[in-house]
């Protein structure tokens, strides 16, 4: 508690999200999933910040901007331990985790390069295969399977 | 609501059996005419002879009547429509898509856009359901039976779709496989795994003759140039099996050759005229089988 209570001081934030224990080289990609690239909030941004339990981590925290479920579960196939926090009047109202949405679209690109979906105007659609937490996207179109790498 | 055919998991174990019995009544009488009036395009973006033939004479034998190309060269895809416009448009014509594409997902993102049901003959290396279902029906008419066989498929494991989902669709019937590939055309982890998961057992070998005398299903397949990438992959393993009739002396009885044709080097002409060749009439059988999924899918059985 101490801990978090240090934190929300460095950036004052009044109401909005924090999104902490990102893996630092994703926070670029995880600004992407969100479309958070071009929006006029305040958005605070730290990278390879120190962690207890991960090593080095990246935190967003975003002002005046609370998500939806599926919007933010998006986070947890780049980020699946981040921990999402909702800032109301400085405090933490609420703290949620995220779980691995089953199917997403129009958020990643199809790796085979015969897929319909790089040729012509398609939203792409693929089915989350969670195995051991080695993340793989099935295509709904080719059916063929693209690394989580993928992704951006 | 209407029902297309894109992948070969698009149909339940039933819905299978019961387009495989529809075949049988066609296979006894190929004239039909309960579709006459309807209109059912055949619209081929790549060429194919042996797919597009036999689906045009599946939808005249059953009384519809024809429209389409079978080259997209001379078509307004040639001035950069899109896929989407294609189908829409055709869609408001006809009361049925058949299609083959290059390009894989194709279908699926067709029979979405269209208004009417769509069949996928081939998008490029994914799927080509009609394929595995006169696959199907060639097994049991020899067979008798769909289920307890033991069936080694032979060749390109790695890229050949007509394997891939011929595996899918065998799956409801309890076989046993045999994957004959050498190592650079070995069946895919995620085939294997489906397998594993389903509790279905397979061998894996190298050489032909290792499981010719034990499998009643042999299923011989072509290694395709056109889905290499690298040319001296290609020319490593073009003529890595070649099956001749003397290898077919301790073979069992039941035991039937098919291949989803047209076959290059690896069947020597002289098995053809041997017992176990069966592959021409299972080119015959995708006529009865084309005209029962057509059928099916426009609700006549």
């Amino acid at each position: 508690m101490e801990n978090v209570n240090k934190e929300l001081k460095v950036s004052a934030l009044e109401n909005g999200t924090v999104l902490d224990h990102i893996p630092a080289e994703n926070v670029y990609k995880a600004l992407d999933i969100l479309n958070l690239r071009g929006i006029d909030n305040q958005i605070t941004i730290g990278i390879n910040l120190n962690s207890k339990l991960y090593g080095r981590k990246g935190i967003i925290k975003i002002a005046d901007r609370f998500f939806a479920d599926d919007e933010l579960n998006r986070l947890a196939l780049i980020a699946p331990h981040a921990t999402v926090n909702i800032i109301r009047n400085f405090k933490v109202v609420e703290k949620k985790q995220l779980s691995m949405p089953e199917r997403i679209e129009g958020i990643a690109r199809c790796m085979n390069p015969k897929c319909i979906t790089n040729h012509q105007p398609v939203r792409t659609r693929f089915t989350v295969i969670d195995e051991n937490g080695e993340i793989s996207l099935l295509c709904h179109y080719c059916e063929k399977r693209s690394s989580i790498k993928s992704l951006f | 609501m209407k029902k297309s055919l894109i992948s070969i998991q698009d149909f339940s174990k039933e819905e299978i059996l019961h387009v495989l019995e529809t075949a049988k009544e066609f296979e006894k009488n190929r004239t039909q005419n309960f579709l006459e009036g309807k209109v059912i395009a055949c619209i081929f973006f790549e060429p194919s002879t042996r797919t597009r033939l036999s689906f045009e004479t599946a939808v005249n034998r059953l009384g519809a009547k024809v429209i389409g190309f079978s080259d997209a060269t001379n078509t307004s895809v040639s001035k950069g429509e899109t896929l989407k416009d294609t189908i829409k448009m055709v869609s408001n014509y006809v009361d049925m898509i058949i299609m083959r594409h290059p390009l894989e997902g194709s279908s699926r993102y067709a029979s979405e856009v269209s208004s009417v049901p769509v069949v996928n003959a081939g998008d490029g290396a994914n799927q080509h359901p009609s394929q595995t279902l006169l696959d199907l029906y060639s097994i049991m008419q020899t067979q008798g039976r769909l289920d307890h066989l033991k069936i080694n498929m032979v060749g390109d494991l790695k890229y050949g779709r007509t394997t891939h989902s011929l595996l899918q669709a065998m799956s409801h019937f309890n076989p046993e496989f045999v994957f004959t590939a050498p190592e650079e055309l070995k069946m895919p982890v995620e085939y294997k795994d489906f397998l594993k998961d389903k509790g279905i057992r397979y061998t894996e070998t190298t050489s032909l003759e290792e499981h010719l005398d034990d499998c009643d299903i042999l299923y011989m397949t072509r290694v395709q140039q056109e889905r290499f990438t690298d040319p001296m992959e290609y020319e490593k393993v073009k003529n890595v099996y070649r099956l001749e009739a003397s290898m077919l002396d301790n073979v069992k009885q039941n035991m039937k050759i098919l291949h989803p044709l047209p076959r290059v080097n690896e069947i020597d002409q002289d098995v053809d005229d041997t017992p176990y060749a069966y592959y021409f009439k299972q080119a015959e059988n995708g006529l009865y089988v084309r005209m029962a999924i057509i059928s099916y899918l426009l609700g006549y059985r």
